[in-house]
């Protein structure tokens, strides 16, 4: 099993969640978060005074799949939160050990 | 015994309830522009004023500004504890006129009345200040030194310029507290300011305003409490009332423009902060204005003062002064601007009461407002600093590093501003009930319940 993680811009949540959804994708947890990469900061201003704003409001989504769906997931969240501007993320995949599902108790690709 | 007039003691007690409504505003507009960690202490430095200073200022204050006059310096004790102000018409007339007051020196509004709407100013007064030291002074420092600050310093130069004193003799003109209040609060925070230092990492390490949503809120509530403020002024619900209304809406909304033209130039951008922090400077210039200008000096008051503050915020970085929540760019030199444009567009036709200023044959006004100007300076500088020194000294001014770091939230009131949402309300329980301590009744039953939870 893997754990996708994909930090994507924010506006672009709904149309990744959709994207998921068409590929049969089941659940997700999403997570406001903050971050920087090549996008770097922005620059704000209070009274004159300018303030660099280093950390960049992200959405991070997690979602665990089977090692056969990786692809189809990732190019779905690719696909859906690419917008060919800087900025627009990065997806982490890592395989997972494994998942319980805490009503039932099952385990492995049940769990899912 | 004369006849009450409803009217007039009407609007007084309306405009003492709107000048009460803008020490909350203050505390929202302060609020909003500090960091998450400090945004209880700063609300406390406005709010708690109501509470400390009204009690110091019934109790002694008020008879210390508008008591019976001593050499033009300070009234007595005649008032103490606010003996013989009376509610009635019948009552004493209250020692001296200040500004324009026929229906208070004939007895025709309550004395009482009076001093409920002086009260406002006096309380909201040291609240002022707090903005310099905003995120870095001790909770009880900064409770000391408003009552020391509220007796030794507002009362006196209330009484020079309203009461009779001696600035009200030679002419200095200030319908609602120029000089009393922007100048003197503006000048006791830089004083403020340079006693304590830099916050730690100030200026760069300073995270942006937490809230702006909360600033522009509280300079909505502060601009509709200047109703009060400039139009009771008035004393009475007249025609200069009106016009001292006018004025100071007139110069909030010139002030706005004129911020936000120097910041476009600059930023190409207009900024919400900006427009705030320009309309408060607009109302701070006109304040000792309103009531002797007419509408179209009130918005070239405006317009400048908004686009001169927004200069003087910046001066802190050239100095090196951490005024935090820019006191002294906005107040003292706001203030300064209105006590001088006071001395030029004043016109004896708005306001009898008042004089004519420099563009109306009268150059003399304007020496005589530059005096009030610079006594009120030296004063406030010289005896803020003697407090300060007092309170440093005794029950400690600044927060221990740790303490400033962790938050004045958390170590000086023991609450924080906000949960965490859901997560926040789950990640803290009631660990016992201070009052009965851990065997008590309230706090055993709580326990209780929470055994009884977890054994499901």
């Amino acid at each position: 099993m893997k754990l996708v993680t994909a930090i994507v811009k924010p506006f672009k949540l709904e149309e990744a969640k959709e994207a998921l959804r068409a590929v049969g994708i089941q659940g997700m947890t999403v997570t406001e978060t903050r971050g920087f990469g090549r996008q770097r900061g922005h620059t704000e201003v209070y009274r004159g005074a300018e303030y660099q704003v280093d950390f960049v409001p992200k959405v991070k989504i997690e979602v665990i799949c089977e090692d056969a769906q990786v692809e189809q997931v990732v190019e779905a969240v690719m696909t859906a939160a690419r917008t060919g501007k800087i900025g627009d993320g990065k997806i982490f995949v890592t395989t997972a050990e494994q998942v319980y599902r805490i009503r039932t108790g099952e385990a492995g690709g049940d769990a899912i | 015994m004369p006849t009450m007039n409803t009217g007039d003691t009407a609007w007084i007690i309306v405009a003492s309830a709107l000048v009460m409504f803008m020490t909350p505003g203050l505390a929202l507009f302060y609020g909003g522009l500090v960091r998450q960690k400090n945004v209880l202490s700063t609300f406390m430095h406005s709010f708690f004023a109501l509470g400390l200073v009204t009690v110091v200022f019934v109790l002694v204050g008020y008879s210390l500004g508008f008591g019976g006059d001593h050499a033009g310096f300070i009234g007595g004790f005649d008032f103490f504890g606010l003996k013989n102000v009376a509610f009635d018409a019948a009552g004493p007339k209250v020692c001296c006129a200040p500004g324009a007051a026929p229906g208070l020196l004939s007895g025709a509004t309550p004395h009482l009345a009076f001093m409920l709407f002086q009260l406002m100013f006096a309380v909201i007064t040291p609240a002022l200040i707090s903005g310099a030291f905003a995120e870095r002074t001790k909770f009880s420092g900064m409770a000391v030194f408003f009552a020391l600050w509220s007796l030794l310093v507002y009362s006196p130069v209330a009484h020079w310029v309203w009461a009779g004193g001696w600035l009200f003799d030679r002419g200095v003109l200030d319908f609602a507290g120029g000089t009393v209040v922007h100048i003197n609060a503006g000048v006791a925070a830089l004083v403020f300011a340079v006693y304590l230092g830099k916050r730690q990492g100030w200026p760069r390490e300073i995270a942006p305003p937490h809230n702006v949503t909360m600033t522009l809120l509280g300079a909505g509530i502060l601009w509709f409490g200047w109703f009060g403020f400039n139009g009771g002024s008035a004393l009475a619900a007249n025609g200069i009332a009106v016009s001292a209304i006018v004025a100071t809406h007139c110069a909030a909304a010139a002030a706005m423009l004129g911020w936000a033209i120097p910041e476009w130039l600059r930023h190409k951008k207009v900024t919400a902060v900006g427009a705030a922090s320009g309309a408060v400077a607009g109302l701070v210039a006109i304040t000792p204005a309103a009531g002797f200008v007419r509408p179209w000096a009130a918005l070239v008051i405006g317009l400048v003062a908004g686009a001169v503050c927004y200069f003087a915020v910046n001066l802190k970085f050239r100095f090196g002064y951490d005024d935090s929540l820019d006191v002294v760019g906005v107040h003292l030199v706001g203030g300064i601007i209105g006590a001088l444009a006071t001395g030029v567009f004043a016109e004896i036709a708005v306001n009898a009461a008042g004089d004519n200023g420099a563009l109306f044959g009268n150059l003399g006004q304007l020496a005589d407002q530059a005096l009030g100007i610079a006594v009120t300076i030296g004063y406030s500088a010289v005896l803020s600093l003697g407090i300060l020194w007092f309170v440093d000294k005794t029950v400690g001014i600044r927060l221990s590093q740790d303490d400033e770091l962790v938050g004045a939230d958390l170590t000086q009131h023991g609450e924080a501003a906000y949960s965490s949402g859901d997560v926040g309300a789950h990640i803290g329980h009631m660990a016992a009930s201070v009052p009965w301590g851990h065997s008590g009744g309230f706090s055993a039953s709580l326990s209780d319940t929470r055994q009884g939870r977890q054994g499901e």
